[in-house]
């Protein structure tokens, strides 16, 4: 039987306690039931395990969601010299959970002469990707809820329902502009897919780990154990080329080719309303926190505390708890992330797949090359 | 896009001056977005019906057309009719009269806010700065027939 390891602590306390509760009902069934009981107990035990995990998995994602939508407002505002949401709620906090409430209660439809059924699928889709990403990641030692051995390799597979998602949703839509997009995003991710999963499998290079949680464990210590710094120039133009290819694969301007409102009218989402657009909305924010997670557990020490080797700093900060830690690098990676959505222009189509192909690429494959001379000089 | 005479080497040199030109014209942008992030007294934004009372409108603000007039409510507008000229919609009637010595001075000065567009035209056109542009920026009305005003209290001096 396969024992999911949610967050060890409550999936062992689930473990034993299910056997425990089950003894109160066993002197009530018959002879015939209870020879199933200990394979029923594991059962129940995985079952209520699984139910923590879906919960957890979507207080993460729904939780972090409206949060997003107003810090990108409030940093967007701020960066263009205005104050943004200001009249509901303390400085327009609840402003957020009134739009998903407009949303929410929106009527939707399909437009005449669109494929209905493929056209209702594709946000669900899109939604598959980052919810499977989310399960991978781990948030502290014990708050990881799939820890397979072979998480980074797994993302890099699982991303392509994203792109999936994308393409249905425009060929469905029966509307140029959102095929346009769409057809623009398919190429613009597939191709930037490659060096997102080069600058991965460097990591897992000079790693030598393709989970999640070990990549984390090797950079116990302090701050200069994290890979950024942990390599002297390379980590550093890695963590910037990762950057980079994760904002194409997030859609997120300067690479928001696939939307450009002004050209394309909002791409490959033009015909979606109501809860389908927000499904679309809630997977691209969904998506920030995945990748800024990526970003944060290959680069940033993941939960581990940015010590600097100085005692009397570095006991206040083991203080705090790792998923506070964790949680400030991926909302520090995110404001980095809004600050250069908010500040650069989008290129052209064909100056992004230049860039795709005759710059990060070739970087890439010199930059695992380095790597692997590295590993054999110093690893 | 490309030059007809571009040569292997110099499509590389182009390509390194590139690698490094652009991400220094994008850390220059950068840097201007961070200073205004960063500095909340750069938000031209105000919270206008709440700051009703301490809302002090901007210098350089457009509104309607006022005459600029002394304490004892004298303008200095000579009747010259420049503003008339200028105004390209015909908001302004400047009607001329005669004093008591027999010289041309201002009698009424008609001004119709219901077609100014507030474009300020007739302001840089007067020679002796007479009118300006007001600060008023309330100025909706529910009695079309308070539009049409006069501005000047008093007769021009000549």
């Amino acid at each position: 039987m396969f024992t999911p390891s949610v967050t060890h602590p409550i999936g062992d306390f689930v473990r034993k306690l299910v056997p425990d509760a089950m003894g109160y009902v066993t002197p009530y069934l018959p002879q015939s039931v209870l020879e199933y009981i200990p394979a029923a107990n594991s059962v129940v035990a995985f079952l209520i395990n699984a139910v923590i995990c879906i919960i957890a998995v979507c207080i993460v994602a729904i939780g972090n969601a409206p949060i997003l939508i107003y810090m990108e407002r409030k940093v967007c505002a701020h960066v263009q010299c205005r104050l943004g949401p200001m009249r509901l709620g303390w400085h327009g906090t609840i402003q957020t959970i009134a739009d998903v409430l407009k949303m929410l209660f929106k009527e939707v439809y399909a437009p005449k002469g669109a494929d209905k059924f493929i056209f209702y699928l594709a946000p669900m889709v899109v939604l598959i990707a980052p919810f499977l990403v989310l399960t991978l990641i781990p948030f502290d030692k014990n708050m990881v809820i799939a820890n397979v051995p072979v998480g980074i390799p797994f993302i890099i597979a699982v991303n392509g329902f994203g792109i999936l998602g994308i393409l249905l949703g425009g060929w469905s839509s029966n509307n140029k502009y959102s095929l346009l997009g769409s057809l623009r995003s398919g190429a613009q991710m597939i191709s930037y897919e490659i060096s997102f999963a080069m600058i991965l499998l460097f990591v897992v290079m000079v790693s030598g780990e393709t989970n999640l949680l070990s990549i984390t464990q090797g950079q116990e210590g302090t701050i200069l154990d994290w890979w950024i710094f942990k390599i002297p120039v390379l980590g550093f133009i890695a963590f910037v080329l990762f950057f980079i290819s994760s904002t194409a694969e997030l859609n997120r301007a300067p690479f928001d080719i696939a939307e450009a409102e002004q050209e394309l009218t909002g791409g490959y989402h033009t015909e979606y309303n109501g809860t389908a657009f927000a499904m679309f909305y809630l997977a691209e924010y969904i998506n920030l926190v995945t990748t800024s997670s990526l970003a944060t557990t290959c680069f940033l020490g993941g939960f581990y505390p940015p010590l600097i080797g100085v005692e009397a700093v570095d006991s206040v900060l083991m203080m705090v708890p790792g998923f506070v830690w964790f949680f400030a690098k991926v909302y520090f990676m995110i404001w980095c992330y809004m600050m250069v959505r908010w500040t650069f222009v989008r290129p052209r189509v064909d100056q992004l797949m230049d860039f795709e192909w005759k710059f990060l690429l070739p970087v890439n494959l010199v930059l695992l090359g380095l790597g692997g001379a590295y590993i054999v000089l110093f690893g | 896009m490309k030059k007809k005479n571009m040569t292997v080497s110099r499509y590389f040199k182009r390509y390194l001056k590139r690698c490094v030109t652009g991400p220094v014209s994008l850390v220059m942008g950068l840097s201007v977005t961070l200073k205004y992030f960063f500095n909340p007294k750069r938000i031209v934004t105000e919270q206008y019906p709440e700051n009703k009372k301490t809302l002090k409108m901007h210098p350089r603000y457009r509104g309607r057309l006022e005459m600029i007039e002394d304490a004892e409510g004298n303008n200095k507008c000579t009747a010259c009719g420049m503003c008339e000229k200028a105004c390209p919609n015909a908001s302004i009637n400047v009607l001329a009269t005669k004093n008591i010595a027999g010289k041309k001075v201002l009698g009424r000065y008609e001004y119709h806010f219901g077609s100014c567009t507030q474009c300020g035209l007739c302001v840089e056109a007067c020679p002796f700065g007479a009118i300006r542009m007001s600060q008023a920026f309330e100025v909706a009305t529910t009695d079309p027939t308070s539009l049409d005003m006069i501005l000047n209290k008093k007769e021009g001096q000549g």
